[in-house]
């Protein structure tokens, strides 16, 4: 093997872009299947609460589950619009 | 008591059913009774890997309908003494088989003295496939050393993990990793996932790793699984994967690419 070849594997090594693409996908997908079945059913629910008050997208809602050791942490982050529109209900603002 | 093995893996066309074919006669040459069961309902092909697909009479779902006895249905291999193949239903309705249908044949056959029952799976993670990993006591995930390939595998491990009968229970089903169409020489100029990429990213035992190999179609156009090529690269490795799969220790071969002498090249003889 020439010392130019040794360069070239080293730009052309394709199987090493597949690996770590690979461990960011698989790590990624592994944490949202682990997650139970209700999650969808929940994030659904708790918008339906939040646009009672705020006019927000579903996507603007983020639950996440996370196991750590022994206990289950639920994280939800709302990401509310910039300006706040008022509010539908009428709530007094 | 028979031991239920799932051959799967997600993605197509990356040897399931010349897997399943090779194990079953592998662990038939061997001395145990085998059983292997297509469960790919409406495109069966396991018949035709095993060239038996002239002497299908009955299949899976007629017996799982109690149309035929599972007796009529099994198809006696003419190579190997201990292997029997339940060929899979041409029928277009995929949820032929039912859970308490799969559940009742696969009793049978621990009954009539089986050692061992290979489940083909279909691809994707449908019914077909479900059914095929529900009631595995071990799995073998087939993956190519391609990104596609490695995630659907992982896809796969996880069901097994969280939707298997095993799983039901709080037990675990014992994973074995099949790496196919492997190609040293690509590996080793860092164009292929080598065997410890895809050992590590799916975090699963290594039963063996077939090396690409021209013998896989030569065996499959004959419809005589490649195993019974006894000099052929791929033959050798799966009798090993068989072996292990056994408890045996044995050493992995075909991971390093060969170095041909100037003979060889000369006389290019592919195995």
């Amino acid at each position: 093997m020439s010392l130019f070849d040794y360069f070239a594997r080293r730009k052309n090594n394709t199987a090493s872009i597949a690996k770590e693409r690979l461990q960011v996908i698989v790590a990624h997908e592994r944490r949202q299947h682990k997650q139970p079945d209700y999650l969808p059913a929940l994030q659904k629910d708790i918008m339906e609460v939040i646009k009672k008050y705020v006019d927000i997208d579903i996507d603007n809602i983020e639950v996440q589950l996370d196991n750590q050791g022994n206990c289950s942490v639920l994280e939800l982050n709302v990401t509310l619009p910039d300006k706040l529109p008022a509010a539908r209900t009428g709530s007094g603002r | 008591m028979a031991k239920i093995i799932v051959v799967t893996s997600g993605k197509g066309g990356v040897g399931k059913t010349t897997t399943s074919a090779a194990i079953s006669t592998g662990l038939a040459l061997r001395g145990h009774k085998t059983a292997v069961i297509d469960f790919d309902i409406g495109l069966r092909n396991l018949d035709l890997i095993m060239n038996c697909e002239r002497r299908v009479v009955y299949d899976f779902v007629n017996v799982i309908n109690g149309e035929a006895t599972l007796k009529q249905a099994l198809i006696k291999d003419k190579r190997s003494e201990n292997l029997f193949i339940l060929p899979a239903s041409q029928t277009r309705d995929k949820d032929a088989l039912s859970k308490e249908g799969v559940e009742q044949v696969l009793k049978e056959l621990a009954d009539m003295g089986f050692e061992y029952i290979i489940c083909d799976s279909p691809a994707g993670i449908e019914h077909g496939a479900f059914m095929a990993l529900y009631f595995a006591d071990e799995a073998v995930v087939v993956a190519n050393p391609e990104v596609s390939s490695v995630r659907d595998s992982d896809r796969i491990l996880g069901i097994l993990q969280s939707k298997s009968r095993k799983a039901e229970l709080g037990e675990n089903v014992v994973e074995h990793l099949l790496i196919t169409r492997y190609d040293p020489h690509r590996v080793a100029r860092g164009e292929m996932l080598g065997v410890a990429d895809v050992e590590e990213i799916l975090a699963t035992k290594l039963l063996g790793v077939i090396p690409e190999c021209q013998s896989v179609l030569k065996a499959s156009n004959q419809g005589v699984p490649v195993i019974h090529d006894p000099e052929s690269k791929a033959g050798k490795a799966y009798a090993d994967a068989v072996a292990r799969l056994l408890g045996e220790q044995v050493e992995h071969r075909f991971l390093m690419p060969e170095h041909k002498s100037l003979f060889q090249r000369l006389f290019r003889r592919s195995a």
